[in-house]
């Protein structure tokens, strides 16, 4: 931090602008620390903040903290939790653990997928609105199959139940606009 | 807070307790929160409140004036029937309850009216009612001691655990127990490990305390990662302070000062509560410096996962806690000697902790003499799948399949047949009608080629397909494979691929000696646990339901119907009246015929989208 008054170098000057510019990561990282057993919760609210993990911030982070660029990128592309694509405004997790898969999780994903118009391996709509994930087991086995989107757990689905919750969704967002 | 203050505070809880007229828990675990629990529990409060017979604990604990209080409670286990709201002391169990139901209950509650029947337990076979909880068969045939608080009391609330006896074990330990005393009441007890490898508790503790410190570690694996499996979540959400007593308690028996719970990233809940019990137990002098007065320091942190499977794996979570990529390494060095940044760390399960404070309180020889010699203590299973009653269950070990699965779960639901349980997640294996009466153990489990794992128990019927189970366990396998291994990175691909196969309808003759020969190298070739029982779902497919697997490689069938690429339709000229619906409705039109006379399906049109048999008004059309 400069003082008041002081006249600024050139590097300082730039090291400002890049420090604005990663402000939030920074707060996040001055918060949590430099140490290597910081990595994966830095990266975590990293990406509670923007939703993924940008490339630029990864390497930023990767300085920050000491680290090899390369074993911070191994480091998000081993857990399944961070994407390094931006995902949508509805993250929608089709549990497809054990109990799920035996009481019919299938049809629920191919109804939602329908729904919004994906095919193939593409996770997430154009409008960046959906990005539908399968997930092994959110633990929520008495109420099989399971969806969850974002933070709510919905049990007990079958794909009418789940075009009906979309619904619903959709005309909350209406509304919001 | 020193011990005698303990004891004065948990007197003074419990007498504010029972001063309570009645006391309504709404269960708030993940499952019932799903189902609407949160607003159940508000009308019902609304309602107590309206009728001017609220109180809060705070008032119950802190003046003499009483009246009804209503908690949310952690998760009660039958989930399948939630929200489920139970009275005290009357025991009374509402089930699927709704925030218009609340009126009636609070009127029955508060002028001692009946129950309300509807909203009773009833058989779904027998049709028989009931009102208490302990008395429905799912409940009935349990022995609940790790799961004791988990629905009883209110999670979020320090003061409940202790008034239920909380932290006495603890006191107990640190006011009178050495460290190796410690050690050798657990090891008496015969505690095995619940994460699923049921090695012996206090062997594991006693070898972690004799390495030299000054710095050692204890961590809680919470990373359930078993698809099917919900045990440990509950315990965290339900009752997390017996988690944190079990580890202070280790911390002390092993001389460590540091300890960290790994939560799965997929458990917020758990996390949030946890984070609040860490907080209250510190604010009551419980964890942090000086403990109890004593002199012992101990302090906890919460690591969250971030989605890795593997990382159930000791070796792995370590890494993971390290900041690295949760890949496992050798064992030895086993964490006992050179863990957490090269310190010797003890590390359990989080039901394995859940067990601590018991033993302590009651006694190793109380403890062994639940279940059978070898295998002491009662197991939590969480019971699912196509069985009537789903939920969390606590069971002496030993208990047999069949009282499980019948007795406790109810027997298949829609009356269909039992086919297979699934035990032990993907590194377990599937047991069949044969072994309905094998004892739930660790050891008899093994024999027969599956494992009790964390203790999932996913049951199957007659409609599902083995072979599609195995291939959507090595599926399973296939992506958290970690890529270390080559036999397990690789390996577990190549049998995915015929597995594959197999379900598609292009499965070869010569694959099942491939497959044979790929899990054992899998098996054999592996550093961890994960890769170590890979094949084993695939190896208990084979041995068991061979017959199936052959169906599907050679003869192109699926028996159980699920395969879509093995599936046909056929229309039975017998019952076929000559309608033409079925060819109108088709999307692809595949079936042609003359109006009056038996239609055909063209097999090779068919995309086997279901629309002519689930319309037929005859019934004429069949899979097969």
């Amino acid at each position: 931090m400069n003082q008041e008054g002081v006249k600024q170098t050139p590097k300082e000057e730039h090291a400002n602008t890049y420090q604005r510019k990663f402000e939030k990561v920074n707060e996040i990282i001055n918060r949590l620390g430099r140490s290597r057993s910081a990595l994966i919760p830095i990266l975590q609210e990293v990406q509670e903040e923007y939703r993924y993990l940008p490339e630029e911030i990864l390497t930023y982070i990767a300085t920050a903290l000491g680290l090899s660029p390369a074993s911070v990128f191994g480091v998000a592309t081993f857990y399944a939790q961070f994407s390094l694509e931006a995902k949508g405004k509805y993250v929608i997790r089709v549990c497809d653990g054990t109990a799920c898969h035996v009481r019919g999780s299938n049809p629920v994903l191919d109804a939602i997928k329908k729904r919004v118009n994906l095919t193939g391996n593409k996770k997430t709509t154009d409008d960046l609105r959906y990005t539908i994930e399968t997930v092994s087991c959110l633990g929520a086995c008495g109420l099989a199959p399971v969806v969850m989107i974002n933070d709510k757990i919905y049990g007990q689905m079958t794909p009418d139940a789940i075009n009906i919750i979309l619904d619903e969704l959709e005309k909350e967002e209406a509304a919001d606009e | 807070m020193n011990k005698e203050q303990l004891e004065q505070r948990r007197d003074q809880w419990r007498q504010g307790f029972a001063r309570e007229k009645a006391r309504i828990l709404v269960c708030a675990g993940t499952g019932c929160v799903a189902n609407g629990s949160l607003a159940v529990y508000e009308a019902l409060k609304r309602e107590v409140e309206a009728r001017g017979e609220f109180i809060t604990v705070d008032l119950l604990l802190e003046s003499k004036e009483t009246g009804v209080a209503v908690v949310k409670s952690g998760c009660h286990g039958f989930c399948e029937m939630g929200p489920l709201v139970r009275l005290e002391p009357s025991g009374i169990l509402y089930t699927k309850v709704k925030v218009e139901d609340a009126p009636e209950i609070v009127e029955a509650l508060l002028n001692g009216g009946k129950p309300v029947e509807r909203l009773l337990y009833h058989h779904p076979l027998t049709g028989e009612v009931y009102a208490a909880e302990h008395q429905i068969p799912f409940y009935h045939h349990q022995q609940r001691t790790t799961l004791a608080n988990c629905g009883r009391i209110d999670p979020e609330d320090i003061r409940e655990y202790i008034a239920n006896g909380g932290y006495a074990a603890l006191a107990k330990v640190l006011t009178g127990m050495t460290p190796e005393a410690v050690c050798r009441e657990v090891i008496a007890s015969g505690l095995r490990g619940r994460g699923g490898g049921g090695f012996p508790t206090g062997k594991k503790w006693e070898l972690t305390r004799i390495e030299k410190g000054p710095k050692k570690y204890v961590v809680c694996n919470g990373d359930e990662g078993d698809p099917g499996a919900f045990m440990d979540r509950s315990l965290m959400e339900g009752d997390p302070h017996r988690v944190l007593e079990g580890m202070i308690i280790a911390g002390y028996a092993i001389g460590a000062d540091e300890g960290y719970i790994y939560v799965r990233a997929e458990y917020p809940l758990a996390v949030k509560r946890l984070k609040k019990a860490i907080a209250e137990a510190k604010e009551y002098g419980l964890l942090g410096q000086n403990i109890l007065g004593t002199g012992f320091n101990f302090d906890l942190k919460i690591k969250e996962g971030a989605g890795a499977f593997v990382c159930g794996e000791e070796t792995a979570l370590l890494a993971s806690i390290e900041g690295k990529r949760g890949m496992p390494s050798p064992k030895p060095p086993f964490p006992a000697q050179h863990g957490l940044w090269g310190k010797p760390t003890l590390i359990n399960n989080v039901e394995t902790y859940g067990n601590i404070a018991q033993i302590i309180n009651k006694g190793a020889d109380w403890f062994s003499g639940i279940g059978t010699p070898s295998n002491t203590g009662t197991k939590t299973f969480a019971l699912t799948g196509q069985v009537a009653n789903t939920g969390l269950i606590e069971v002496p070990l030993g208990t047999t399949l069949r009282q499980v699965v019948f007795e406790i779960g109810g027997g298949i639901r829609g009356g269909k047949k039992f086919k297979a349980v699934q035990i032990g997640g993907p590194s377990g294996g599937c047991l069949t009608e044969e072994h309905l009466d094998l004892p739930l153990d660790f050891d008899s489990l093994k024999a027969a080629g599956a494992m009790i794992g964390s203790g999932g128990l996913v049951v199957m019927d007659e409609g599902t397909c083995m072979v599609e189970v195995a291939r959507f366990f090595m599926n399973f396998t296939q992506n958290e494979s970690c890529g270390k291994c080559v036999p397990c990175r690789e390996g577990t691909k190549r049998m995915l691929e015929i597995l594959q196969r197999a379900v598609n309808g292009e499965g070869r003759p010569e694959d099942v000696e491939t497959l044979q020969e790929l899990a054992e190298a899998v098996r054999d070739g592996s550093l961890c646990g994960l890769g170590k029982t890979a094949p084993n779902p695939v190896l208990t497919m084979l041995k068991y339901f061979k017959d199936e697997y052959i169906a599907h490689v050679v003869e192109k069938r699926c028996p159980a119907g699920v395969c879509s690429a093995l599936k046909g339709y056929q229309i039975d000229p017998e019952k076929c009246k000559g309608c033409s619906k079925c060819a109108r409705l088709c999307p692809v039109q595949a079936i042609s015929g003359e109006l009056k006379k038996p239609y055909q399906i063209d097999q090779t049109k068919c995309i086997k989208c279901g629309a002519c048999v689930k319309n037929c008004p005859f019934k004429a059309i069949k899979e097969g």
